[in-house]
């Protein structure tokens, strides 16, 4: 029988016992998901903005397949990637399949029809408020884009967030382009995996609650920097 | 010209992503295409950090089921298969994937069973006389499904017992199509019979109190082997590394580390290179 006691115990030892290996797979987890989140956002943000607030041929279209491609599997996109990175592959030449890279690739395009489509939504209910403003200022179609994105900055930060969460609980796409390499691909939900199929449940589900309290201190840190800056502004 | 771009875009992207893997590339390292039983029964974690102090080769083992691993050595993403499925292994040779194949060493399946033994097969020596016991009683039966070395091999069982297991496929006969931990995690929960790698259900953590039912069949043999991915076929393939790890496994040292790897006291691979 298992207990959440024991568990939660597991979970302690862990931190107590951190040791090289665990900090290499955590940081990992950070560092693969962060970048992915960060390329996702540089592409989605301005590509979501630029839907919200334009009306041109094919946005209804553009829209209906950035939220259907919100429901990408993760190991279609896995898929895709290790056939565009394997050897047989167009781009095998880079070698980059098993390679944290690799996975930060599946990641970005895991995460970006995410912050595009959130993105569009937020830019395009902003936009409804502003048009008018923007008609009479005569502002460029840049100059919109980026006063739409600098005004709606807190809202887009839970727009990365929900990007965030998304990439750092998958592992379905960097199983298969990572491989679940020690030392070299293995990040905390390929551990999960694995530990799982090795019967090691309670380790398993240790390494999960400590997934979850990443995940809650990154969004606390974003929190508390979105509230210092909303008192800045406003101080 | 198109194919060009995409290249210059890739590469601009990766160099932008602050590229890990081309700032390891001066550490030599192999990769090896290989299956879950060596990799979870810890057998790997054991004989490698051994090669890696003599040869300063870093071994980066992908597991997956033998399938999965002989398509992606065929995809030359790999240096070295290091699988159990000989007629898959000696296909792959003779397709001209792999340079040559060689015996590296051997344990056995054997299948586990709740204690209420359903079907009464426990202590039985006969696998296919158990596994007609199995379809007779209609007993639960969890097979991998996944086109691994021990679903292979299971079903070849199957065959000779000349019993169509996969026509009861969603009945008793159930496959989870997932790894060797995965379908065993799955049947001790319904209750069902499964074929295992020795190793891995003696390095298995969930066991619960499911014991071993079938044993000691000479049909039970489970053989590994080796193979160089072909470079005449895949450039990228590391020969005189992956070479060198090939060697290390076969000579008396490397024979003698897989000899020397245990859990709980019992030896999980015996090796017989050579033979």
């Amino acid at each position: 029988m298992f207990s959440f006691g024991d568990i939660m115990t597991e979970a302690l030892g862990l931190i107590l016992t951190w040791d090289r290996d665990l900090s290499e797979i955590v940081l990992l987890s950070l560092r693969v998901t962060l970048t992915a989140v960060a390329v996702a956002c540089l592409i989605g943000l301005p590509l979501g903005a630029v839907i919200g607030a334009f009306r041109f041929p094919g946005r209804g279209a553009a829209t209906v397949l950035l939220n259907a491609l919100m429901g990408l599997p993760p190991v279609v996109v896995g898929l895709f990637v290790y056939l565009m990175l394997s050897n047989a592959g167009p781009l095998g030449v880079l070698g980059l399949l098993y390679t944290p890279t690799a996975m930060i690739i599946a990641q970005t395009i895991l995460v970006t029809p995410i912050v595009a489509a959130l993105t569009k939504q937020v830019v395009e209910d902003l936009h409804g408020e502003y048009a008018e403003q923007f008609a009479s200022f005569g502002l460029t179609a840049r100059e919109r884009v980026s006063a739409l994105l600098w005004d709606a900055r807190y809202s887009l930060l839970t727009v990365a967030l929900a990007g965030f969460g998304r990439a750092v609980a998958e592992v379905g796409a960097v199983l298969i382009v990572g491989g679940n390499i020690n030392h070299v691909t293995r990040v905390m939900t390929t551990t999960i995996a694995l530990e799982t199929s090795k019967g090691n449940l309670e380790l398993a589900l240790a390494l999960g609650v400590l997934l979850l309290a990443l995940a809650v201190i990154v969004n606390a840190l974003v929190m508390a920097l979105r509230a210092s800056a909303v008192r800045a502004a406003y101080a | 010209m198109f194919r060009r771009h995409l290249l210059s875009l890739a590469m601009g992207t990766a160099l932008a992503l602050g590229l890990s893997g081309a700032a390891q590339a001066h550490d030599e390292f192999i990769v090896v295409q290989s299956t879950t039983s060596t990799q979870n029964s810890g057998l790997f974690d054991h004989i490698l950090p051994m090669f890696q102090n003599e040869t300063g080769i870093e071994v980066r083992v992908v597991a997956v089921g033998t399938g999965q691993a002989i398509k992606n050595a065929a995809n030359g993403d790999g240096d070295v298969l290091f699988v159990h499925a000989k007629p898959a292994e000696e296909k792959f040779v003779a397709e001209g994937h792999g340079v040559s194949r060689a015996d590296v060493m051997y344990n056995d399946f054997v299948i586990v069973g709740p204690p209420s033994d359903p079907a009464g097969v426990a202590g039985m020596s006969d696998v296919v006389a158990a596994l007609t016991r199995i379809s007779e009683a209609e007993a639960p039966f969890a097979s991998r499904g996944d086109d691994s070395g021990t679903n292979k091999a299971e079903l070849r069982l199957w065959t000779e017992a000349g019993i169509d297991a996969q026509a009861a496929s969603g009945g008793w006969y159930r496959e989870t199509g997932s790894g060797m931990g995965a379908t065993l995690n799955t049947g001790t929960a319904m209750g069902a019979y499964i074929m295992t790698d020795r190793a891995t259900w003696i390095a298995y953590g969930n066991k619960g109190d499911y014991q071993i039912a079938v044993e000691g069949d000479p049909k039970m043999f489970n053989q590994y082997g080796i193979i160089l991915v072909n470079p005449e076929r895949h450039t990228s393939v590391k020969a005189e590394a992956g070479q060198a790890f090939i060697d290390w496994v076969l000579s008396d040292e490397g024979q003698a580390a897989i000899a020397g790897y245990t859990v709980d006291g019992q030896q999980l691979f015996f090796p017989n290179a050579g033979g």
